[in-house]
């Protein structure tokens, strides 16, 4: 009996939703009375999960895992799942492990419950709380398979450390086919990710066209955010899709979201509802983000965003 | 080329959410029910490969009688026939179940499923259904051009996108970019008329035990007033940031 958790890395570097899935399963392990055994694929420096609560980690190393490979890394968590005897898989909601979950499951044959947001409420039935109807609600879901999958909404549970040592074990799992081959990526890797980032900044057409979207990138780069837009923003080809978040487009759990000149229509405000800390800054005082959000300016935005960058600006180098 | 496409039956993006029988069943009370718009935009990208290759294209949906009208409409956007399998839609795995003997029995190349469903948003089934039928599979999918049996596929990830080649039979989960918005379609009277002459079989269900299973819902708690900032004093949002909400 074990908690088994796959933890993500890029380059061989943890990201770090890696260290919540371990904290949120070291959770799990200790209602259970059972211990927590890491899976990493190509990752370095992975005695560090014992400070979140890995007592064990399963060290895969192969020069033929470097790209992600849904098909072959659900492979490989199933088959030290086996080896390990675990009865309750964690993972993260990464675009990649959320790919790969769905595959694991029937592997597994293990009942799966994404966007897990809380421990637990009981490990027999075991019952976890995951979000519904994109964030307009929950729904307390019971897994009655014997092994239980659970993908961990990222930001909901956060790091807790537990200052554990851990013993590390190389695994040599075999790799199927691949199947799919990844020909070209295209990724921006000086740039903070929505699903990764603390903190996001996004920009609706409130800000009146294009050329206008310096006012996001530089606030987003004092806080190191990410770069977000509203549906009608991305439909208008003003920001590419892939920065377009609400129901239809990304969801966002970050800790902190900043809306700018975005009024908050249910669908938008139903994908970003997972965020901690909302800020609204729109000239309509009746704009429906006033309602949803924690704190609000009414004014304009061409006055109010290169002030408050500044102001962070200055609050950054005070406090660096 | 045989394509399947799997048609959600969800409300509305616009649907204020509520709950009845002690917050266990969803209040389908005034809700209006659409095609996924995930899917909407994979049957728009099959009507493509329909017109330009020459593909077939049938509509799946696992549901009861209420789901008909949405199978009617995509029967309506273009679609050949529809299947229902005749069962209450509950846990992702016991769905993926029901659609691998739909694509077994019905010899489909291609299945293009959405990226999720916005009721339950979990994105399972695509994948479940590849894994359990053997196909190979890409999730996130804002692109997808079909030669042959080869298939190149654009698949949306975390900061970026990836092309991935593949070959069929092939099941992804699609999304906004396989066609955009300006390319949905909304049936014509015509389109309205034929799709009533179209097949829409409904097939029983396998009985597979669902893994997984929603006891109770919760709405998020109320949110507190909102508090305002005076637009010519930053300052004290940047320090309610940092003190009070700790988020910087």
């Amino acid at each position: 009996m074990s908690v088994i958790v796959y933890t993500e890395s890029e380059k061989g570097k943890f990201k770090k939703a890696a260290f919540e899935v371990v904290s949120y399963a070291k959770a799990v392990a200790d209602q259970m009375g059972t211990s927590v055994t890491a899976v990493t694929i190509n990752a370095e420096n992975v005695e560090s999960l014992g400070n979140y609560g890995a007592s064990k980690v399963l060290s895969v190393n192969n020069a033929n895992l470097d790209t992600f490979n849904a098909k072959q890394y659900a492979s490989v968590i199933e088959q030290a799942t086996k080896q390990d005897g675990g009865n309750v898989v964690i993972v993260s909601s990464s675009a990649d492990s959320k790919y790969l979950a769905p595959l694991l499951a029937v592997g597994l044959e293990a009942g799966y419950v994404p966007n897990v947001v809380e421990a637990p409420s009981s490990v027999s039935p075991f019952t976890v709380k995951r979000t519904a109807f994109t964030n307009k609600a929950f729904a307390n879901t019971e897994i009655s398979t014997d092994v239980k999958l659970v993908g961990l909404s990222n930001n909901s549970f956060g790091l807790v450390e537990s200052g554990g040592s851990t013993s590390v074990e190389e695994f040599t799992p075999s790799i199927p086919d691949s199947g799919v081959s990844v020909e070209s990526v295209d990724k921006a890797t000086d740039k903070v990710s929505i699903a990764d980032a603390e903190i996001v900044v996004s920009g609706g057409r409130g800000l009146k066209g294009p050329e206008n979207w310096a006012l996001v990138e530089d606030l987003a780069e004092v806080l190191g955010a990410a770069t977000a837009c509203s549906k009608p923003v991305s439909d208008l080809g003003w920001r590419s899709h892939s920065e377009h978040v609400g129901q239809t487009g990304k969801p966002v759990a970050s800790n902190l979201y900043i809306a700018i000149g975005i009024s908050g229509a249910i669908q938008h405000l139903a994908g970003i509802n997972s965020s901690k800390v909302k800020v609204v800054i729109n000239t309509d005082p009746e704009a429906p983000f006033f309602k949803a959000a924690d704190y609000g300016i009414v004014g304009d935005a061409f006055e109010v965003i290169p002030k408050l960058t500044e102001k962070l600006k200055a609050f950054k180098a005070q406090n660096a | 080329m045989k394509i399947l496409v799997c048609i959600s039956h969800v409300p509305d993006t616009t649907s204020k959410i509520n709950f009845t029988d002690g917050d266990t069943k969803f209040d389908t009370n005034g809700v209006q029910f659409v095609i996924n718009p995930n899917d909407e935009f994979g049957l728009t990208r099959a009507m493509w490969f329909k017109e330009k290759q020459g593909a077939s294209v049938d509509v799946v949906n696992v549901g009861g009688p209420e789901t008909e009208p949405t199978l009617r409409k995509a029967l309506a956007i273009g679609a050949d026939a529809a299947i229902r399998v005749n069962t209450e839609a509950t846990d992702g795995f016991a769905v993926a179940k029901q659609l691998a003997k739909v694509v077994n029995d019905g010899a489909y190349d291609l299945v293009i499923a959405g990226r999720e469903s916005i009721d339950y948003n979990g994105g399972m089934v695509p994948g479940m259904l590849a894994s359990l039928i053997e196909a190979n599979f890409v999730a996130n999918c804002i692109g997808l051009e079909i030669e042959g049996t080869r298939a190149k596929v654009v698949r949306e990830i975390d900061g970026g996108k990836e092309t991935v080649s593949t070959s069929l039979p092939l099941v992804i989960g699609g999304q906004k970019g396989l066609v955009e918005e300006s390319d949905l379609r909304i049936p014509n009277m015509r389109g309205i008329m034929m799709a009533r002459k179209k097949p829409l079989n409904v097939i029983e269900p396998l009985d597979p035990s669902a893994e997984t299973n929603a006891t109770s819902f919760e709405k998020p708690a109320p949110k507190g007033a909102v508090k305002l900032v005076d637009a010519d004093n930053v300052d004290e949002l940047v320090s309610l940031l940092h003190n009070e909400a700790k988020v910087i």
